[in-house]
């Protein structure tokens, strides 16, 4: 390790710095600097863009919440075995291949302008509960899968030895299967969410003010690119730190698991 | 003829075309010791799994301890927690530590709270030498630490039965001895025990009756002298002669 530091910041400068030379004396560069890079004005607007971000957030951690919980039961319905759950599972696929199939925007489209449009007594007119519910039906369906791959990951001896204990049939899978498998699929299922907060921006297109319509607003108001940069950052700032807790959680049950090697 | 701890009357099992199991008739009495040997595909694990109620049978009925438990209506579960069974591959847990793979049926089968079930556990676990790997994860212990745990497992159900499915194969060499010792041990506390091995040796000390398993059947039985001194089938005169020559016996 000791000689593998230097030749990486060595490697890693001379790389970034043909890239940087590149990019800097390409014939467009000052436009580009102007448009995406006016540091006044991201300090100036970072506040504003912040503050409609939290619709995002609060969009993506309510959306996960919920997805956490209905795609696991998603999951667990199409694992059911046996001719008499046939129409449960047939239910389950036709969801899972229906909201995988159709572009989310649209699932955001039809939901978010056709539900108020039906001005139906008690049911919300709010752009925002129904941009939130259709992320929730489309990642729901996505999730579901990454669930079900773990769910099927977990060897049938485990819950031979479970249910030979005399564990009923939920028993092994909330004490035995399913423990095993969240932890397998982990990391896929915070590629999911990442895709999930990405996604947020997508209810844009039903004119809610959120992170994208309001860079939008200030950059139709002075043409300059800058404000798409400042949503940019706010998006990164939150998935970077998410993606390496996941590494940590990881990291953490292998070492807990594995620590002292004595295996044999 | 009615208090057999176990009685299997005409047992037939299939997957798909194969028939596996082609009419088992087969009683233990209770503290007998029954070490049923024979060719791997004879039959040997799916009959100890149709037994505890792992694999549905097609034909013939199970009856334990006067329990018809093969009749529709059953509670699975409930015969299930008087059966003990132990794996070739262990089967542990590997997300939970010794002591919740052991402690686990007892709390959420038979309902123990946790301060019964850790004291019935660790007075099994010190029993068998394994009190200092409570706290560990099934990983880190050696084969046959692993199938010692499981056969703990096993036993903190108390059950009335217990059935071991060739629990030796895998394991290195030098840890057979090791496995075989807590078997012996629970053996001579009376134990009812059906034991699948190819461990010849041991068949041969432990068991008051040997059954040869042959292409679905039974094809001979007997008190160890009877089936290893002088088998009276041809076909277990084969199997053993193989077993001799692999230096096995």
């Amino acid at each position: 390790m000791g000689r593998g530091v230097p030749i990486a910041v060595a490697s890693t400068l001379v790389f970034f710095g043909a890239l940087a030379l590149l990019v800097t004396r390409a014939p467009g560069w000052d436009r580009f600097k102007a448009y995406f890079f006016d540091w006044e004005l991201y300090r100036e607007s970072l506040p504003e863009i912040a503050d409609a971000f939290l619709i995002n957030v609060r969009i993506f951690l309510i959306a996960e919440g919920i997805i956490l919980v209905t795609a696991l039961g998603l999951a667990v319905l199409r694992s059911l075995p046996g001719p008499v759950f046939f129409p449960v599972r047939a239910l389950a696929v036709v969801y899972a291949d229906l909201f995988r199939g159709v572009p989310t925007i649209l699932v955001i489209l039809m939901l978010g302008v056709g539900m108020p449009a039906l001005q139906l007594e008690g049911i919300p007119d709010s752009e925002v509960f129904w941009a939130t519910v259709s992320l929730v039906l489309v990642y729901t369906a996505y999730v579901s899968e990454v669930y079900r791959a773990g769910i099927e990951s977990v060897h049938p001896s485990q819950d031979a030895a479970a249910r030979s204990l005399g564990l009923t049939r939920f028993q092994s899978l909330r004490h035995v299967v399913l423990p095993q498998a969240v932890r397998r699929v982990i990391p896929p299922l915070l590629n999911d969410f990442i895709g999930l907060q990405k996604d947020t921006a997508l209810v844009s297109v039903l004119g809610v003010v959120e992170v994208l319509n309001q860079a939008g607003i200030n950059e139709a108001a002075d043409f300059n690119g800058t404000y798409y940069l400042v949503a940019a950052t706010l998006f990164v700032a939150i998935t970077i730190p998410l993606a390496r807790f996941t590494d940590w959680l990881v990291a953490r049950d292998r070492r807990r698991r594995q620590a002292g090697g004595v295996a044999t | 003829m009615s208090t057999a701890a176990l009685a299997i009357e005409g047992l037939h099992k299939s997957f798909g075309k194969l028939e596996v199991l082609r009419g088992i008739d087969l009683a233990l009495a209770e503290h007998e010791v029954v070490c049923l040997i024979g060719a791997s595909g004879s039959g040997k694990s799916t009959l100890l799994r149709c037994i505890n109620l792992l694999e549905p049978i097609d034909a013939g009925r199970i009856v334990l301890r006067g329990e018809e438990i093969t009749a529709s209506g059953v509670d699975v579960n409930r015969v299930r927690r008087g059966i003990g069974i132990v794996f070739q591959a262990f089967n542990l847990f590997p997300h939970m530590s010794v002591l919740e793979n052991v402690t686990l049926g007892p709390r959420k089968a038979l309902g123990l709270r946790k301060l019964e079930a850790d004291a019935r556990a660790n007075e099994l676990l010190g029993r068998f030498g394994l009190a200092d790997k409570r706290n560990e994860y099934p990983d880190r212990l050696s084969g046959g630490q692993q199938q010692r745990v499981a056969i703990v497992r096993a036993l903190a159900m108390q059950p009335g039965l217990l059935l071991l499915d060739e629990v030796t194969s895998a394991l290195d060499p030098e840890l057979v001895a090791e496995v075989l010792e807590v078997i012996r041990e629970l053996a001579a506390e009376g134990m009812t025990m059906l034991i699948a091995t190819h461990e010849m040796g041991f068949a041969r000390d432990v068991a008051h009756r040997v059954c040869f398993l042959d292409e679905g059947v039974i094809l001979e039985q007997g008190t160890p002298e009877q089936i290893f001194g002088a088998p009276s089938e041809p076909r277990t005169q084969q199997f053993l002669q193989r077993i001799v020559d692999a230096g096995r016996l």
